[in-house]
């Protein structure tokens, strides 16, 4: 008897739970979709500059931080290539860097 | 009568477009397919292009189209009555808006979710390109002055939403702080952002801030003018989770809650029109019916600054085509109930004839002052609401919904001038400040230049807006038609509403410039024949379009 009750608890809390999580959801897609362009944008921006200051030295600017960005390196190899797309270079910059 | 009856009769004529003629436009016309790949889907991103529930989808297209143009228009346009404005809200919604926003979607997920912009460069022409372009710059130039005169006018008025319209600046800045720095899950946010602006709003009228009538030779109006445009100068350029997104989600929040307040209010207060279905005896100098109502009122009815929402961001995140039906079609049916409350406001929130004839003294008078203080007689009478807090609660609506559609405006604004610079080579005119300053003054110019040196005239431009806003619309009627004739489908669904817009709004303008002329305005005589060239050149450039791609039809089938 007792179990029963408790179990009837349970699954109306389970209940609750999944519709509170169901509200947390829309309440998030109607807090960020409108803006999640324009954000994305922005931050991709700052990327960017970070990627220019890991591989500057890569491109004759000298950068007194190259011994620490050297092992940044193999860790941004992943958006390399879109990278250098963006920033209007057809084919990778660097010589002995061969991208695509 | 009852104000009941024609709300019922409102709502119920919209529910019937819903459910009979966008279905009908949606399968026969448009021919909406669920196995349509749509471009959220092909170019998916995760920044721009986002397949998106279609609840959540309607609530932003829904959102940032109701602003306080479908508010402001409607509550002008009921000096001939509430009847006209009624019917052409009704009707305008149901045969023009629906078919408009749900076209301007279709048109762009089809075209790999162009905007509207780029898609007439491709549709129609080059020529109609760069038409396109000048036309957005009037419109949005004309917003922002006008919203800018209509938000000074509600703090002059009622000095007791001052506190509360500011207050909540700084209530959206702290939400956009804890939910950026994620102190608090989303939904405890929102309780809290909702509970801390009506509690402003309760504080209100115990805390007036009265601007003086004149400060420093300035009239206490153009001080909240040049307050305000300094204002959305550093929203525009903050960046967008620190303002803009917070303050957007609380006003989405209480766009809905206010809709439930006016219209619960109207259900148990059920007052009676007090203003006359048709005004016989309409105040001196107030113009002709036709053709001035149809771009008195503008949102509510068919608005071209939807065609850039539904082209610019809800195609790029439409998940399956069909959903084009409800968020187009249903965002403006969604439109359309705020401006019949703004009628039902404006004309039956009075205690007697005579009270709303005195509000109503003059042409541009009344408007949102009106919805003001009609909406928190009923509120007050319905709900029981004391009397100076409804009204506050009104103003903060209507002034954070102009001032959000100000500096969107705004931004809107000085990417074109960006663009501009990039097409002229002019190095300074890239950046960002220069080119806000430059949005920014052209603003002010209009703003003081409308309507003298206090800003208190800046509504007579409230028509010039809606005549600029209904070309646009007519030119995205124009891309919507053009790619129907190519697909040999009808096009009297999009060509009817199309020739009617374009007959209105250059009689709308004719019968203004005379107006101009005899009061000796030439500043806005001189727009007023810019948008007119504007104008005769669409109508141009439409027929020219229609009969290229009659002729080539024909050839086609020979």
């Amino acid at each position: 008897m007792k179990d029963d009750r408790d179990d009837d608890r349970k699954t109306r809390r389970d209940g609750w739970r999944a519709w509170l999580s169901q509200a947390r959801f829309f309440a998030e897609e109607v807090y960020s979709a409108r803006y999640r362009g324009a954000i994305a944008r922005a931050r991709r921006d700052e990327d960017d500059l970070f990627m220019l200051l890991v591989f500057s030295e890569m491109m004759g600017v000298p950068n007194p931080a190259s011994y620490y960005t050297l092992e940044l390196q193999p860790l941004l190899l992943e958006r390399f290539h879109d990278w250098h797309k963006r920033m209007g270079m057809e084919r990778s910059p660097l010589d002995h860097f061969r991208c695509c | 009568m009852s104000a009941i009856v024609l709300l019922v009769i409102g709502l119920g004529a919209m529910a019937l477009g819903y459910f009979v003629y966008s279905k009908f436009i949606a399968e026969k016309i448009f021919r909406l397919d669920p196995d349509f790949r749509t471009p959220s889907y092909e170019y998916e991103d995760g920044v721009d292009y986002v397949p998106t529930n279609r609840y959540v989808l309607w609530g932003h297209h829904f959102t940032s189209v109701a602003g306080a143009a479908p508010i402001v228009g409607p509550a002008i346009a009921v000096i001939w009555g509430w009847l006209p404005a009624f019917l052409w809200v009704i009707l305008g919604t149901i045969f023009f808006a629906g078919v408009h926003d749900a076209g301007a979607i279709w048109a762009s997920v089809r075209n790999k979710a162009r905007s509207i912009g780029a898609l007439t460069g491709d549709v129609v022409g080059k020529r109609a390109r760069s038409l396109f372009m000048i036309v957005i710059f009037l419109v949005l130039l004309m917003v922002n002055a006008v919203f800018a005169v209509v938000i000074a006018g509600l703090m002059m008025d009622f000095s007791s939403a001052v506190v509360p319209v500011w207050g909540a600046i700084l209530v959206a800045l702290i939400i956009g702080q804890l939910i950026y720095r994620r102190v608090l899950s989303l939904p405890m946010v929102s309780i809290l952002g909702v509970l801390a602006l009506y509690a402003l709003i309760g504080l209100g009228p115990s805390v007036p801030l009265q601007m003086p009538e004149s400060v420093g030779g300035m009239s206490g109006n153009a001080v909240w003018i040049l307050i305000l445009f300094g204002y959305a100068t550093i929203a525009s350029l903050l960046p967008v989770w620190m303002l803009l997104q917070p303050r957007d989600y609380i006003n989405g929040l209480q766009l809905f809650i206010g809709l439930i307040i006016l219209y619960g209010a109207i259900l148990l207060m059920n007052p009676s029109m007090v203003a006359p279905a048709f005004n016989g005896n309409v105040p001196e100098g107030t113009p002709s019916l036709v053709p001035l109502l149809f771009v008195t009122i503008a949102c509510g009815a068919i608005s071209g600054f939807h065609g850039l929402v539904s082209s610019g961001t809800t195609s790029k995140q439409l998940k399956k085509e069909t959903d084009v039906r409800f968020v187009g079609y249903f965002g403006a049916i969604g439109e359309g109930s705020l401006a019949l409350a703004a009628i039902l406001a404006a004309t039956a929130g009075f205690a007697s004839f005579a009270d709303w004839e005195s509000m109503y003294s003059a042409f541009g008078q009344g408007g949102v002052t009106a919805f003001v203080e009609g909406g928190a007689y009923i509120i007050n009478n319905g709900l029981g609401l004391p009397e100076a807090t409804a009204a506050t609660l009104l103003t903060v609506m209507a002034s954070l919904f102009a001032g959000t559609t100000m500096d969107t405006g705004l931004r809107l604004q000085r990417y074109i001038f960006q663009e501009w610079g990039e097409i002229y080579g002019l190095d300074w005119m890239k950046k960002g400040v220069p080119a806000t300053l430059l949005a920014v003054g052209s603003c002010l110019l209009l703003a003081f230049g409308a309507g003298g040196a206090d800003g208190s005239g800046g509504l007579i431009i409230w028509p010039l807006f809606g005549t600029t806003n209904q070309l646009l619309a007519g030119l995205t009627l124009l891309v919507i038609t053009v790619m129907l004739v190519r697909l040999k489908r009808p096009m009297w669904y999009t060509l009817a509403p199309l020739c009617f817009l374009l007959v209105m709004t250059v009689a709308a303008l004719l019968t203004q410039l005379r107006g101009f002329y005899n009061d000796g305005n030439y500043f806005l005589l001189f727009l007023d024949i810019v948008v007119l060239i504007a104008a005769v050149f669409v109508s141009l450039e439409c027929a020219a379009t229609l009969k290229r791609h009659r002729r080539e039809m024909a050839q086609q089938q020979e």
